[in-house]
């Protein structure tokens, strides 16, 4: 018989299905850009995912660590990063970003849960200092002009010229990296995760409506900016990583007012047309100050009288 | 309305289990032989007054409370003491027990008659010599709670009824079945105490008890009966009293800090009885239950009862268990042999199969902040594991781990399976240790 310490009864969840949870909300979108950048952004999805679980394994079988086996959440960074990459990205760079995601970022750091931040956006940053060029060289949707892998401009860069039509922003038939273009799928995938509880809504609701409180005040269009650039994909899945987001209802209100400021001031101000991976970057390194100072007050915590 | 800036403390959300809520309470034959440690509460073991071959009576005085914060034990059969020796308790502590073979006739020990109580000192004097502990799992001697030098400052009496550990009915049956005695159990302590308010808290998942409750303290504007959200732990002393008053109990406070005396439903439907009959705790009502029981039941014990007396009677068990507990799933403890006693403050006995206790591999935590959510308390246990591996006594300190109830509500919900529960028990051993050097 076993004798143990309380609780004796622990809940159903794990590890491995909130992962689980997390790919199953990214399916829309990885649909999604396979239907708007056609078979070649599928490649690169298969390719960064493989790269990344392998880059996980043979870290941790050279280092004789426990191999961590199936808790997808290598395979989740790898969708992420493909997300952040344009489809026509040769195949090789895929592979270095899933590098420095998995070994630089996250095993060298501890591996799981002990990440300073979030290991596919420094992944696309560190492709994006390396390989501007390419990195920048967004494919237009397949089925629009027939020309497939061809560099031209997000509807960002291409100036914050904003004619294209909210609704194909919305169902992201427009150029872009290739997980993020389709607002509709990634909101899809967000729904899921709040349902599921996996994710709270707060910081993708209080990254979201800063942006667009900003843009009001700047004078630009709130709904394109919120639809265009990887804002989407960024304020649901990327900003919403545990490990590299604060714990309490305070935090998380700080974490997303701090990413919504940080994203417009890059958009409006800044040399650089997008700014949602450089304001993760920056706020997942606020993130151990935000705790200590949003902390929850205990029940009791009053001054005995 | 909590402010939940201040905290989440959204509580577990737990499977009831209360599949004997309406199954009626029988009582367990008695038993050939019962065995009495002397420390069956919170305090100061008592000491036996009897040696071997002495002949005893239902009700008659085992052992005496030593000190201040203690409790009596008596016999809940008639017959010969056989043994006394030293058993060793959940705590690790070897305490003297006494063995007592019944001789079945169950002969009522004579001097049993019906307390004078006629002021506050004779009511307390009578519940200390009753025996009674807070049934509802704690097993804080009752006569010490109600024992203050001031009683102006306590407005509240607050009836604990919410019961919030899965599988355990043995409060609701109380209601259900006693719920005269609960209204005159409230109503000695109001009176001898002058208190002014009553607030009965229950839980929603107890409708038979909440509507018994409401239908009997209708003509009683002082009592107020309070349906709470089954949410656990809803029957945590400080929980209950933030729900049912807004208070908030400080730090290192009591309850009668904030004007409130909490007491659990089947300790004051005692209280009633022994006014009534003299009788002191002998027997309680407690619940079988869990995978591995063949039949699930309410059962009236006699203290001293061996467990396997009790299972044998549920139709014994069944497949292979994994672990057996006395108490709640949540707060419960391992029994590591079956022919350990019923204790006065064990409220259920809970058989478990092996693929249910077996233990979950444990991961890395991924602060998902589910345990900062979680703890009724509003403690940050994930940042207070930090300060524990760290040896920071200060951070210990500011994090206010001394809080922590060891509700289990954090290591329930871990999705990593880590057992963090019992890190905030050490983290708490450790900050106690660094204050006292």
């Amino acid at each position: 018989m076993l004798v143990k310490a309380s609780p004796h009864i622990r809940d159903n969840s794990s590890t491995q299905k909130i992962m689980l949870d997390v790919i199953i909300a990214l399916c829309p979108a990885i649909i999604a850009s396979g239907i708007i950048f056609g078979l070649r952004a599928l490649l690169v999805i298969a390719v960064t995912v493989i790269a990344c679980v392998a880059f996980e394994y043979l870290y941790c079988f050279l280092m004789k660590k426990p191999i961590p086996v199936g808790d997808f959440s290598a395979v989740v960074t790898g969708i992420l990063l493909a997300f952040n990459l344009p489809s026509t990205l040769p195949l090789w760079m895929a592979v270095i970003g899933a590098f420095v995601s998995i070994v630089i970022v996250k095993q060298l750091f501890g591996g799981l849960g002990h990440n300073f931040a979030n290991p596919a956006i420094v992944g696309r940053i560190v492709l994006a200092v390396s390989f501007t060029g390419r990195m920048t060289s967004y494919a237009f949707p397949q089925f629009e002009g027939g020309v497939d892998a061809l560099a031209g401009a997000t509807p960002l860069v291409a100036t914050k010229t904003a004619d294209l039509p909210l609704l194909q922003l919305f169902l992201g038939a427009h150029g872009g990296v290739l997980g993020e273009t389709c607002a509709a799928a990634l909101l899809l995938g967000g729904i899921w995760l709040v349902a599921r509880k996996v994710i709270s809504p707060v910081i993708p609701l209080t990254y979201l409506a800063t942006v667009a409180v900003i843009s009001l005040l700047a004078g630009q269009e709130p709904l394109v900016q919120l639809l265009s650039g990887g804002l989407m994909l960024g304020a649901i899945f990327m900003a919403t990583d545990y490990v590299t987001s604060p714990y309490t209802l305070t935090g998380k209100l700080v974490f997303g007012l701090g990413l919504g400021v940080i994203t417009c001031a890059i958009r409006f101000w800044a040399n650089s047309a997008e700014g949602v991976s450089y304001a993760i970057l920056l706020m997942n390194l606020f993130v151990p100050y935000i705790n200590n100072l949003t902390r929850q007050k205990p029940l009791g915590g009053v001054k005995k009288k | 309305m909590k402010n939940v800036f201040k905290r989440a403390a959204k509580g577990a959300h737990l499977p009831h289990n209360k599949n004997t809520q309406n199954i009626s309470t029988v009582d367990l034959p008695v038993p050939e032989k019962i065995l009495l440690p002397m420390q069956q509460h919170i305090g100061a073991p008592a000491v036996p007054v009897v040696k071997k071959g002495d002949q005893v009576y239902v009700g008659s005085l085992i052992g005496r409370a030593e000190g201040y914060v203690s409790a009596p034990i008596h016999s809940g059969v008639s017959g010969t003491v056989t043994d006394i020796r030293e058993l060793q308790v959940s705590s690790g502590a070897r305490i003297p027990a006494v063995e007592i073979t019944a001789d079945g006739k169950q002969t009522v020990d004579p001097s049993i008659e019906p307390p004078k109580v006629n002021d506050y000192e004779s009511f307390t004097t009578a519940i200390r010599n009753s025996g009674l502990v807070g049934l509802g799992g704690a097993g804080f001697p009752t006569a010490v709670k109600l024992t203050m030098k001031d009683l102006s400052i306590i407005d509240t009496l607050i009836i604990n009824g919410a019961e919030c550990e899965p599988y355990i009915t043995a409060d609701n049956r109380e209601f259900v079945e006693n719920p005269q005695d609960v209204i005159n159990g409230i109503l000695e302590v109001k009176k001898w105490l002058g208190i002014k308010n009553v607030i009965i808290g229950i839980e929603r998942n107890k409708p038979e008890a909440i509507d018994t409750m409401f239908a009997l303290s209708k003509g009683d504007p002082s009592i107020t009966v309070k349906p709470l959200s089954s949410v656990y732990p809803q029957g945590a002393e400080k929980i209950l009293i933030e729900n049912c008053t807004g208070r908030e109990v400080p730090r290192g406070g009591l309850p009668s800090d904030v004007g409130c005396i909490v007491m659990n439903v089947s300790s004051v439907a005692f209280v009633a009885r022994y006014l009534r009959t003299g009788m002191p705790l002998v027997s309680r009502r407690l619940t079988v239950d869990g995978s591995a029981v063949v039949e699930p039941r309410n059962v009236n014990v006699i203290v001293g009862t061996p467990i396997q007396n009790l299972l044998d009677f549920c139709g014994g068990l069944k497949g292979e268990v994994g672990e057996i507990i006395t108490g709640g799933p949540m707060m419960g403890v391992s029994v590591m042999d079956t022919s350990f006693p019923i204790l006065k403050q064990n409220n259920a006995v809970l058989a478990f199969s092996r693929a249910e206790s077996a233990l979950p591999p444990v991961g890395e935590c991924i602060h998902c902040g589910r345990c900062i959510e979680t703890c009724p308390m509003g403690l940050s246990p994930v940042i207070i594991a930090k300060a524990y591996n760290g040896h920071n006594l200060a951070e210990l300190n500011n994090l206010m781990v001394d809080l922590c109830m060891e509700c289990g509500s954090c290591s329930y919900v871990c999705p990593a399976k880590r057992p963090v529960t019992e890190t905030m028990r050490l983290a708490k051993a450790m900050l106690r240790k660094g204050a006292k050097k």
